[in-house]
């Protein structure tokens, strides 16, 4: 009993997913290269968006968790996973909207819990899978992140203290180019995974016999990573084009250690299939970075973020996954097509109105903030333009403080210079 | 109960990711110090033999970990 029609329609929407996953998180692999100015941001986004692409190609665990491992595949029929998915999508659109910290990640294993469970109750969900494959990893990772980064800058600057700053940011800025390579490979590694997964799951649902016990079909790789790797490509150039001139800086030591960190906490999570945000392990190493190098403390702010959208996104997005399961029901699953369209044409159109920005609620703690936090909120917020707002005032800040300063030593100067 | 946490593999994280996601940049560092470090070049100019051998024992070492974990992750059995 195939429903060719509806299983396309799911196909592509999970591929669509795919591409708004790539387009969104390419801030994570290419900011902190682009900050340390290791790569030219066109560099930075081919060599993002090809290595996407070889990622996915990689490893499979990450999609046999989401097919196999949090709900039961017996109960779910394509409605279940047309409702769970743009669920997920729905919830992501909606918090973007509304400027809410979120994962779309979590969202979309939100999205589909919530639709089973609408559909087949509690028996549906693999609780222990959920909790122990998701929700902890997802926890944890972040944490992880902070502490490996942490280590690592600390180790790295003590030991290259003694090198003069030109060396360090020329070898540096070279050793970048591996560890920003290794953050795109393992980026793919785990995010085009679910899409691989949510599209197993459908094809499952649609034929058991043929799919019940197959693992990931090499159409299906291969689509869902060219997918991402057009979307990273798509959200690199909105990166190029908000980025300008004016840019944070980052040293290359602490955008070494920082990328290495992330690239090792997600490709191990991804070796034992834990689908986590991408995006949250790659704000904590940036965070970690910070604390190595000058003992700053964490930046309670970005955290208590990650944590929200930790605590919130899952249930939030069940229960809209649920909805949508519901509305699929009484009125048929293409009127959840329907909805998700509606939604998103709501948000441009809003968005077209009222451009969605930070960069006021940032001003407070902006100024002893620094380099990672900025580059950090940026990551966290998907927002790349939180990278110029703040060298253009710090710019100013030091035109001032040298205008002064120069104005104090004005008489010295010249006589020095004589 | 264990099944909602699995504490073996996410050890396996913490470990396994401290000893390359911080090792790998910290040996890196190490080989980098080597060459450009102070006392890095003799009265000639030049920097002695032990200390080259040193830093790209240090570079091979990371360049075979990355290689090899690669490796590990595309040929794991899923």
């Amino acid at each position: 009993m195939t429903e060719p029609v509806l299983l396309v329609t799911v196909v592509a929407t999970a591929l669509a997913f795919d591409f708004t996953n790539g387009f969104h998180d390419t801030g994570n692999a290419m900011a902190t290269s682009i900050a340390t100015r290791a790569l030219t941001p066109k560099r930075a986004v081919l060599l993002s968006a090809s290595l996407n692409v070889v990622g996915a190609l990689l490893s499979l665990a990450v999609a046999a968790t989401i097919a196999k491992g949090i709900v039961d595949a017996g109960v779910v029929t394509l409605d279940v996973v047309l409702g769970g998915l743009i669920g997920g999508i729905v919830w992501n659109l909606l918090t973007w909207m509304w400027g809410l910290p979120s994962s779309s990640s979590h969202a979309l294993v939100g999205g589909v819990v919530g639709a089973v469970l609408a559909s087949a109750g509690a028996h549906g969900v693999l609780w222990s899978g959920l909790v122990a494959k998701v929700l902890i990893p997802a926890l944890f990772a972040p944490i992880v992140a902070i502490l490996v980064a942490a280590v690592g800058t600390w180790l790295v600057v003590r030991s290259t203290r003694d090198v003069s700053e030109d060396t360090n940011d020329r070898v540096f800025r070279w050793g970048q180019i591996g560890s920003a390579s290794l953050v795109s490979l393992a980026h793919g590694t785990n995010d085009a995974q679910k899409s691989m997964g949510i599209i197993l799951l459908a094809l499952i649902a649609s034929d058991p016999v043929r799919y019940g016990n197959s693992t990931v079909p090499l159409w299906v790789i291969l689509s869902c990573a060219v997918a991402m790797g057009l979307g990273t490509y798509t959200g690199g150039w909105r990166v190029i084009r908000t980025l300008g001139k004016g840019l944070v800086e980052l040293e290359p030591r602490q955008g070494m250690a920082a990328e290495t960190s992330s690239a090792a906490v997600i490709l191990l999570s991804s070796h034992f299939g834990f689908p986590l945000s991408t995006t949250h392990v790659a704000t904590g190493s940036i965070l970690g970075s910070g604390v190595g190098k000058k003992g700053a403390s964490v930046r309670w702010h970005i955290a208590g973020r990650m944590f929200i959208a930790w605590l919130v996104t899952v249930p939030s997005a069940a229960f809209v996954g649920g909805a949508c399961y519901g509305l699929g029901r009484v009125a048929g699953p293409y009127s959840v097509f329907g909805l998700l369209l509606v939604v998103a044409a709501m948000i441009v159109v809003r968005s077209r109105r009222k451009p969605v920005n930070h960069k006021n609620v940032n001003d407070a703690w902006e100024a002893k903030g620094g380099a990672e936090a900025a580059i950090a909120e940026s990551l966290v917020d998907h927002d790349p333009s939180l990278l110029v707002v703040k060298r253009k005032k710090r710019k100013k800040k030091k035109k001032k403080k040298r205008k002064k300063h120069d104005e104090e030593t004005e008489d010295v100067n010249v006589d020095v210079q004589e | 109960m264990s099944g909602y946490i699995e504490w073996n593999a996410l050890v396996d994280v913490i470990v396994i990711s401290l000893i390359v996601g911080a090792g790998l940049p910290a040996l890196f560092a190490l080989g980098v110090r080597a060459l450009a470090g102070t006392g890095s070049r003799n009265d000639a100019g030049r920097i002695p033999r032990i200390r080259v051998t040193a830093a790209f024992a240090c570079f091979a070492v990371v360049f075979g970990a990355i290689f090899s974990a690669i490796v590990l992750i595309g040929s794991g059995h899923h």
